[in-house]
C-alpha cells in the first residue's frame, strides 16, 4: 500500500481528500467512495463527527480504508473525548494498524444535531498533537511508560486566509513545536496570499497540503460564507458559478484550476468534497 | 454576582402541585439585581400563586439567602408560619435554595423558582457578563486577565480555533474571539511570549466536587 508518509518525503506533489462516514452502519457508499479514489490519492481523511454531526465512527471508518488498501488520516477531535479517551482510542486505531492522524480542535456542538450535548474541549488541539507525540515516544501523557506506544505521523490543520494573521502563525509554530509534521489547511482561495504562507512555512521541517474546498454550487458558496466558520469564498469565483450552465462542473473546474496553481510551489493538495467524492476524480484529472 | 433567571411558571406549579401552603424567600443580594428575586418580584409571586389557589404563609428577603446560618435564624424566627407551611420557594441562586432545603430538614421539601446561571461581571447597569468559571486553575497571568476557559466556548488554551473570523468568534458571530482579545491585550503589554509559549492541559483535579473551603483564623475558638 502506498502510503502518506512514503508519497510527501519523495517529494512528489501529494494529494489527500476527504471521506465522510456514513450517519448509520451501511458502509456499501463509503467502500464504494474508497474504491474510486484508491489509486487517485496518496491517503484519504477519515472525518471525526464532522460539523458535531454524529456518525459513524472515525476510527471504524479508518480501518475499513485499510482493509481497502487506501492509506487513511484518522482524524480526531477534542470535541467529544476527555484525555483518557483520547489516548486510549489513539493507541486503539494504532494497533490496528492505522499511520496518520489529524489532530483538530473541532467543530462546536452548537452547530451539530446533538446541540444539548455536553462539549468536552478536556485538550486543545495543541495538546492533542502533543499527547500523540507522547503515545510515539512510548509514555502516555503523564510520561508513564507503556507497553508499547504508537508511530504515527502526525498532522495538524492551519488556516492560512485568518485574520488576524499572527495569533494563527503563533498557534501553527505551537503545533509545529508539539510534533506535527504535516498540515493540511483549510480551504483557500487566494492563491497570492496562499504562496506568502507557503514561503514562512517552508523555514520549518513539516509538509504542507493546500486545502481546496469543492464549490457545488453558488448557493452552497453563499451558505459557507453565511453559516461555515473561517471559509470566505470571494464573489469573483461566485459569479464564475452563477453564470455557469452546469455550477457543479464549473465548481470541479475552479478546484482543478486551484490543484494546478498548487503543483506549481506547494507539497501537496487535501481535496474537501463533502458527499462529493465522486468528483475528486474529475478535480484530480483536470489538474493534469 | 450570581446570575439567575426565573424559570417557567408551569414548572413551579408543577412543584407546587398537592401543596398548598407555600412560603417564599427571596435574597436581597445577587437575584435582587438580576430582578428575580428582590422584593417586587417576591410579591409578585406571591399574587401568582394567590391567583392560583395557594395561601402564602410567610415570606423573606434575607440579606444573604446562601447564607445558611441566617436562613436557620430566620427558621427559628418566624416558627409559627413555618410550621404551617407545606413547601418552600425560592426566589435565589442553587445556594439559596440549599440553605433553605438543609434548614427546612427531611421534613418539607424547598423548590427552586429560578436557574442559576454563572458568576458574572457587571459591566454596565442591567448588564451581567459571565468572565469566571470558578475552575481552580487560574491561567489570567498568561492570558491578560481574559479567561479563555470562559470566554471561549471551546475552552481552548493555546490560541484561536480555526472558526475565528475577523476577530469573531464561530459560535456567536456578535462575540469577539477570546484568544484575539487575549492576543491584542498581551501584544499591547510586550508580553506575547506569553502566547508563544505551549499551555499544559487544565488540571481539573482542583475541581472536584464538592469543595469546601474552611479558613481557620475565622474559626471561633
Amino acid at each position: 500500500m502506498h502510503t502518506l508518509k512514503d508519497s510527501l518525503s519523495s517529494k512528489k506533489f501529494t494529494i489527500t481528500a476527504e471521506i465522510c462516514p456514513p450517519k448509520g452502519t451501511d458502509v456499501s457508499d463509503f467502500l464504494k467512495k474508497a474504491q474510486l479514489l484508491k489509486d487517485k490519492i496518496a491517503a484519504a481523511n477519515v472525518t471525526d463527527n464532522q460539523r458535531a454531526v454524529m456518525r459513524l465512527s472515525s476510527l471504524a471508518c479508518s480501518v475499513l480504508l485499510l482493509k481497502q488498501g487506501l492509506d487513511p488520516v484518522f482524524q480526531m477531535t477534542c470535541r467529544d473525548r476527555n484525555r483518557i479517551a483520547i489516548q486510549s482510542d489513539i493507541m486503539g486505531a494504532w494497533t490496528l494498524g492505522v499511520k496518520n492522524i489529524l489532530a483538530l480542535s473541532g467543530d462546536h456542538v452548537s452547530f451539530g444535531d446533538h446541540r444539548e450535548a455536553k462539549a468536552v474541549f478536556d485538550l486543545d488541539s495543541v495538546q492533542l498533537v502533543q499527547v500523540i507525540n507522547k503515545l510515539n515516544s512510548g509514555t502516555n501523557m503523564k510520561e508513564t511508560p507503556l507497553k508499547g506506544g504508537t508511530g504515527f505521523f502526525i498532522g495538524a490543520v492551519v488556516a492560512p486566509e485568518a485574520e488576524p494573521w499572527e495569533p494563527e502563525m503563533i498557534k501553527f509554530e505551537k503545533k509545529i513545536e508539539a510534533g506535527a509534521r504535516f498540515f493540511q489547511t483549510q480551504a483557500i482561495y487566494d492563491i497570492d496570499k496562499f504562496h506568502k504562507f507557503y514561503e514562512y512555512a517552508r523555514k520549518f521541517d513539516v509538509k504542507i497540503l493546500g486545502g481546496i474546498l469543492l464549490l457545488k454550487s453558488a448557493k452552497m458558496a453563499h451558505f459557507l460564507n453565511t453559516n461555515v466558520p473561517g471559509v470566505t469564498v470571494p464573489k469573483h469565483l461566485i459569479d464564475e458559478l452563477e453564470k455557469a450552465k452546469d455550477q457543479l462542473e464549473k465548481g470541479i473546474e475552479i478546484a482543478a484550476r486551484q490543484v494546478k496553481e498548487l503543483k506549481k510551489f506547494c507539497d501537496g493538495a487535501h481535496i474537501m468534497a463533502i458527499g462529493q467524492e465522486e468528483s475528486v476524480v474529475k478535480i484530480i484529472e483536470g489538474a493534469g | 454576582m450570581i446570575i439567575t433567571k426565573k424559570k417557567d411558571f408551569s414548572k413551579i406549579l408543577e412543584y407546587l402541585k398537592g401543596r398548598d401552603r407555600v412560603y417564599l424567600f427571596g435574597c436581597n443580594s445577587c437575584a435582587e439585581q438580576c430582578e428575580t428575586g428582590g422584593e417586587r418580584e417576591v410579591k409578585a409571586m406571591a399574587e401568582l400563586l394567590e391567583k392560583q389557589g395557594k395561601k402564602i404563609t410567610g415570606s423573606s428577603i434575607p440579606d444573604e439567602t446562601c447564607y445558611s446560618m441566617l436562613i436557620k435564624k430566620h427558621f427559628r424566627e418566624d416558627k409559627n408560619a413555618i410550621e404551617k407551611t407545606d413547601a418552600f420557594l425560592v426566589l435565589a441562586c442553587g445556594a439559596g435554595v440549599k440553605a433553605v432545603a438543609d434548614a427546612a430538614g427531611d421534613e418539607k421539601p424547598a423548590f427552586p423558582a429560578l436557574d442559576s446561571l454563572y458568576l458574572a461581571n457587571v459591566t454596565r447597569y442591567g448588564h451581567f457578563f459571565e468572565g469566571c468559571s470558578l475552575c481552580g486553575d487560574c491561567v489570567l497571568g498568561e492570558t491578560g486577565g481574559i479567561c479563555p476557559h470562559t470566554q471561549c466556548p471551546k475552552g481552548l488554551l493555546n490560541g484561536p480555533c480555526g472558526g475565528m473570523a475577523n476577530g469573531k468568534c464561530e459560535v456567536n458571530m456578535e462575540n469577539d474571539c477570546a484568544w484575539i482579545l487575549i492576543y491584542k491585550r498581551l501584544k499591547a503589554q510586550g508580553r506575547l511570549g506569553a502566547l508563544k509559549r505551549i499551555a499544559s492541559p487544565k488540571d481539573y483535579s482542583n475541581g472536584v466536587k464538592p469543595r469546601t473551603v474552611v479558613v481557620e483564623s475565622r474559626i471561633k475558638k
